[in-house]
């Protein structure tokens, strides 16, 4: 008898429990899952109040046909956004390897110091120095480019990833290395052949972070690139949603926030545990 | 084995000191394109911020060193203050609102039980969507006419006209809080789990055994013991919510009647908009204060508790 009682009570409380999760979940989900839906809709639908979500006249690709009748189009916005995350992956990844491994392996004059410069760039917001930033850029005739916003997106990742590459270098034991010198192996061997594939966790999760951080950036984005033709995704919606090419389009809208979200939720799917793993050690510094 | 013999012998340890301290002087150039952009982007813009704040400094043309005149101009720049006023308020309301909704579902994910990973999956993911894509994304459901609250309101027959919720203060305010709590929630929900995790479960037994109820056991065993993840959580929530910008400019421009201005929106407006860039520098200066004061606080507040170094 009190057995079935507790069996029940479990019972009760695990559904009690998933009915919560699942509810949790749909309105976490929801916003997402009826953007996506909906772009997919006829224009004449899209114009529409989502309900329901879903087309009801036939699925159509319609709204991205228009997206990219604006301005100079959504294919070009999405690959300044394109180049401008990938470059950013690229020398985020370069700059805070060649980094990581300098701090965690030699002893040089000012080591301290630089590292302490670096790591304390956290603390002072980019939003207050964006003027500066835009006249630096103008001197070094790097106004209004892409690899100027580039340069801005690596600095804004440096301290976490070269914190997360000194960390993972030092978790690397010292008499591997001494083995592959005994070997003769020089220092760019070394860090290539040797270190790479032992820190390679720490790159994924940095790389992951600077795609985010420069696929999702906006006010920098929106002070620094100018010129239409630079625009990338995020500028380019803002502008289409203020209505800066004439009536609002909110079935291009729709499929624009799309775009701009697929890309983060495919990668987050796929490199989840290098995500959390980033989150985590930002936590437990 | 023969490799180990040689550097035994006194010579050629000798040379290899000095290998050794050539070898040093090379981290200098493994550390030097990150020093050189931190200086170029940050050092050098940080200087210069200072520099600009002293001076009337227009776009086009020639600017003028004014000594502190900037500073006393913001001293009556009442609509910064109202700006700063709000800033504040959003970033108290806001993360009161975070909180409310990531400990619990921290607590929801914190054991490893079935469907725990699913759930956390998906609780995160608007986490890493941007805040540009979240706030294209509400404008649109939040819109009277082809958005989805308001419309489907009208449907349900809850109101009998369809209502503008970005019209007034009160309605956008706590749409812009709704739309950041579904943003952030799920990120803060991971901070908070890891604290959680941390507590050894022993602890909580021991506890249950003392006869200590749930209310009692958060209070005096999972707050405790969580201060340094609190505080992390907190200070990335509040440090955040100091800078908003997007949600705000995106979706209100800083309306209605420009009651929705935050700190950074304010020094946008006057740096990019009217282009008076030295005054933005030095409100830009008072912003800086604000958040290193910030920083300060949040290096005590995560300093290792006392004996456990």
């Amino acid at each position: 008898m009190a057995q079935a009682m507790s069996g029940r009570g479990k019972l009760t409380a695990r559904l009690a429990r998933h009915s919560t999760g699942i509810i949790a979940s749909v309105l976490f989900v929801a916003p997402i899952v009826w953007t996506v839906l909906s772009a997919l809709k006829p224009a004449q639908e899209a114009r529409l109040p989502p309900l329901p979500p879903w087309p009801t006249t036939g699925f159509s690709l319609e709204n991205y046909a228009t997206l990219n009748s604006f301005g100079d189009g959504l294919w070009a916005s999405a690959q300044n956004s394109i180049y401008v995350s990938v470059m950013t992956v690229i020398l985020s990844v370069v700059v805070s390897v060649l980094a990581g491994y300098g701090f965690s392996r030699f002893r040089f004059p000012f080591k301290d110091l630089f590292f302490v410069l670096i790591l304390s760039t956290i603390m002072i917001p980019f939003q207050s120095i964006l003027t500066p930033i835009f006249l630096v850029l103008t001197k070094l005739g790097l106004h209004n480019t892409l690899t100027g916003l580039v340069g801005v997106y690596v600095t804004l990742q440096l301290p976490f990833s070269i914190f997360m590459m000194r960390n993972a270098f030092d978790a690397v034991p010292r008499e591997i290395e001494e083995a592959a010198r005994m070997d003769g192996a020089g220092n760019a061997t070394m860090l290539v052949k040797v270190m790479l594939p032992l820190v390679w966790p720490g790159v994924v999760t940095i790389a992951l972070f600077a795609f985010l951080g420069a696929w999702n950036e906006f006010l920098a984005a929106l002070v620094l690139m100018t010129d239409q033709s630079k625009f990338t995704l995020p500028v380019m919606m803002t502008a289409l949603q203020s209505g800066r090419f004439g009536a609002i389009d909110w079935g291009a809208v729709q499929a624009g926030v799309t775009v701009m979200m697929v890309p983060c939720l495919i990668l987050f799917l796929a490199l989840q545990r290098f995500y959390i793993r980033g989150l985590m050690a930002g936590a437990v510094k | 084995m023969t490799s180990i013999a040689t550097t035994t012998t006194a010579p050629p340890r000798a040379r290899k000191l000095v290998g050794a301290g050539r070898r040093q002087w090379i981290g200098l150039l493994y550390v030097a394109p990150a020093v050189a952009l931190v200086m170029l982007f940050f050092v050098i813009p940080l200087g210069m911020t200072a520099w600009m704040s002293l001076h009337n400094w227009p776009l086009m043309g020639e600017h003028s060193f004014i000594g502190l005149d900037n500073y006393w101009a913001i001293l009556r720049d009442t609509r910064f203050w109202n700006a700063l006023k709000f800033t504040g308020y959003y970033t108290v309301v806001v993360t009161i609102a975070i909180f409310a909704v990531a400990f619990p579902l921290a607590i929801f994910i914190e054991r490893q039980r079935p469907f725990t990973n699913l759930y956390r999956t998906m609780f995160f993911m608007p986490a890493v969507v941007g805040f540009a894509s979240a706030s294209l994304l509400w404008s649109w459901l939040l819109n009277v006419d082809s958005g989805l609250f308001s419309p489907a309101a009208y449907d349900l027959g809850l109101i009998d006209k369809k209502f503008n919720l970005l019209a007034t203060f009160q309605p956008a305010f706590w749409s812009i809080i709704a739309m950041v709590v579904w943003k952030v929630a799920g990120f803060t929900m991971i901070i908070l789990m890891t604290g959680l995790q941390s507590i050894p479960q022993d602890l909580q037994e021991a506890a249950v055994i003392d006869g200590a109820g749930p209310f009692a056991r958060f209070r005096a065993i999972t707050l405790p013991l969580m201060r340094r993840t609190l505080a992390l959580a907190l200070i990335l929530s509040v440090a955040g919510s100091i800078l908003a910008f997007d949600q705000f400019y995106i979706i209100l421009r800083g309306g209605p009647r420009n009651q929705t201005l935050t700190a950074v929106y304010w020094i946008f407006n006057q740096s990019f908009v009217s282009f008076k860039l030295g005054y933005g520098a030095a409100l830009s200066m008072v912003l800086l204060v604000v958040l290193v004061a910030l920083s300060l606080v949040q290096l005590w507040l995560l300093r290792k508790p006392e004996g456990l170094d």
